[in-house]
């Protein structure tokens, strides 16, 4: 067998017309293909990985199952966002959707990204490409998104097969959803390039669980003294958590609005702050 | 070729100019300058720790120096990594294979990564595998891959751009003689085709084999350059005599040795004493073996050998290169 031609044709002259033409500012970082990125985390999921998402996905539905359900039969209704009552199951469903898009992104954003920057070495032979560490970046933080709406719009099937949906408004869910997962996999990602060791990962949770447990996810928040109430309010989690139970029955008002601004914002700090560590967390 | 790089084939496909990377406070590049013409197969020979991989990675744009410049097909690595990585190949040290996915897709989707077609891709894809030497694992995992395997197929997925400069960190380390020999008949075929090797290796034999140049590296700094051949010449002499006394007596004998070479020899002529044995350098080493015997120093082993590169190094630095 010959050595594989390298003939007269330059066949990366095509890839190399195009990155000539890159304005100089952005031509180290972005080389305008995150999609291949993007690809390989697809060809992944195809071929090995539906269980980790499948887990993910199951998650929300034990919960749901065991405090919405079980625990829900012995709470019984409680008021819903717009002062009706409803089903204590009702009531904690948009909730666990909330967290479960937060979880799935913080665990592609830090877990997963840590692993294939540290041990796998993914990145680095990413970046032995023509591609730059935004492409990388950004296919890293879509596929991050793509896990919170599977797991979207799995929970929300099986929340309408059970009649805990009473209203249209709840397939605004679904880009909620991602939107909450855009905000949490950015976040996620910047404070990954901070992280030495598999040790400091496991202050992640310590983070997580918490706000899970006390964002308003199972009690409504007035249980709370008001400065404590005033802490809930600046975390993230909370502002999930009630947007997503006003849509699941229609409920929206200028406090919606206020919470989607909220998720903006912070995906808009952490895709910066990702931006300015991107030489940290890809280039030595 | 018509593009940029290609127009200027006199010139130094990568011209470094006191290259400096440093972490912190260690210095691990130490302002080195070196060029690399057009289809030649230049090495940089050093032991571990030396700056070699980093000096690989601030080529491939991957690292980013802290001062000097450095030119690789006329454009700045540090400024237009994507656009120089779409003419370079890299074989990196640890394989980075994509463990997720299986030998054919770590091709196929690699090349996507560089922007090439899919119709492309089809077709060099097997290619490459059966140049490698993996046809029947195509569809196998990488984890399932031997050592040998994974550095072929690190090393065909570094040619599916049709890179012009091949850069290759340790190709051979961790694999057994069998391997080795095959991946060098690989890398000699490329380098007939004219592309051009840019290699770090600490194996002397490796760097005699693949390497029409090389610089021998240490502590971050070049200590000598030349051609295999040339080093040797220079900084050596013909043959080497190996004695051990054993770990008692080897420093003792050193005072002794040490006149022996010094009788009437040329200037390269010398003595580098190890901790398991003495290495004694000369034109001549059946006579010095001779003389040794004659003066009744009864050393437990004894050698004679033609110098090699791992001589040239430890007359440079009085270290063994797999230090």
């Amino acid at each position: 067998m010959d050595a594989p031609s390298t003939g007269p044709t330059d066949v990366m002259a095509a890839t190399k017309e195009r990155l000539r033409r890159r304005p100089g500012w952005i031509a180290n970082l972005y080389a305008g293909n995150a999609r291949a990125v993007i690809a390989r985390g697809f060809r992944v999921i195809r071929s090995a990985n539906w269980g980790v998402v499948a887990t993910g996905f199951f998650e929300p539905v034990f919960y749901l199952l065991a405090m919405g359900v079980g625990m829900g039969a012995l709470v019984g209704s409680v008021p819903g966002p717009d002062g009706q009552p409803v089903s204590y199951a009702m009531y904690i469903a948009p909730a666990l959707l909330a967290t479960s898009a937060m979880n799935g992104a913080v665990y592609d954003s830090v877990n997963n990204v840590f692993f294939k920057m540290r041990y796998s070495k993914l990145y680095e032979g990413m970046l032995q490409t023509s591609l730059g560490p935004m492409d990388v970046a950004i296919g890293e933080i879509f596929m991050a998104l793509f896990r919170g709406f599977l797991y979207a719009v799995g929970f929300l099937g099986v929340l309408t097969v059970m009649g805990l949906v009473t209203s249209w408004w709840a397939l605004a869910m679904i880009p909620v959803a991602v939107l909450i997962a855009l905000g949490f996999a950015s976040v996620g990602m910047a404070v990954t390039s901070y992280m030495k060791s598999f040790q400091q990962l496991d202050l992640v949770p310590m983070v997580l669980l918490p706000m899970f447990l006390f964002s308003a996810t199972l009690y409504p928040i007035t249980v709370y003294p008001e400065p404590v109430q005033w802490f809930v309010m600046a975390m993230p989690l909370w502002h999930g958590v009630e947007l997503m139970r006003q849509l699941s029955v229609g409920y929206v008002t200028a406090a919606s609005a206020g919470h989607a601004l909220y998720f903006v914002v912070i995906s808009v700090i952490g895709i910066t702050a990702v931006t300015l560590r991107l030489r940290k967390l890809f280039l030595r | 070729m018509s593009e940029a790089g290609g127009s200027v084939t006199a010139v130094s496909v990568i011209e470094a100019r006191e290259l400096t990377k440093t972490y912190g406070d260690f210095t691990a590049v130490d302002a080195i300058s070196f060029d690399v013409a057009p289809g030649e197969s230049f090495g940089l020979l050093g032991p571990n720790g030396a700056g070699k991989s980093t000096t690989m990675r601030m080529i491939g744009g991957t690292s980013l120096r802290t001062a000097g410049t450095l030119s690789v097909l006329g454009l700045d690595p540090e400024r237009h990594g994507p656009e120089v990585r779409a003419s370079l190949g890299v074989v990196p040290q640890a394989d980075a294979l994509d463990e997720e996915l299986r030998a054919r897709d770590n091709l196929y989707v690699y090349g996507r990564y560089f922007g090439l077609p899919r119709a492309y891709l089809k077709a060099k894809v097997p290619e490459l595998l059966e140049f490698a030497q993996l046809t029947d694992k195509s569809d196998a995992k990488v984890t399932a891959l031997s050592g040998g395997m994974k550095r072929r197929l690190t090393i065909a997925r570094g040619l599916i751009n049709e890179p012009r400069i091949l850069l290759l960190d340790e190709p051979t380390t961790g694999l057994d003689p069998q391997a080795r020999h095959i991946l060098w008949d690989r890398l000699f075929r490329l380098k007939e085709q004219g592309v051009t090797l840019v290699l770090t290796t600490h194996f002397m034999d490796e760097a005699e084999q693949l390497c029409d140049r090389l610089v021998v590296v240490d502590h971050g700094r070049i200590v000598a350059e030349g051609s295999p051949r040339g080093l040797i010449q220079e900084h050596t002499t013909r043959e080497v005599v190996e004695v051990r006394f054993g770990s008692a007596r080897n420093a003792e004998m050193q005072a002794e040795l040490a006149a022996l070479v010094a009788d009437g020899q040329r200037s390269r002529a010398g003595l580098e004493v190890l901790p398991d044995r003495i290495l004694l350098y000369t034109d001549d080493g059946e006579a010095m073996l001779e003389e040794i015997n004659r003066r009744a120093l009864n050393p437990l082993t004894q050698l004679v050998r033609r110098t090699s590169l791992e001589d040239v190094f430890l007359r440079l630095t009085g270290r063994s290169l797999i230090d």
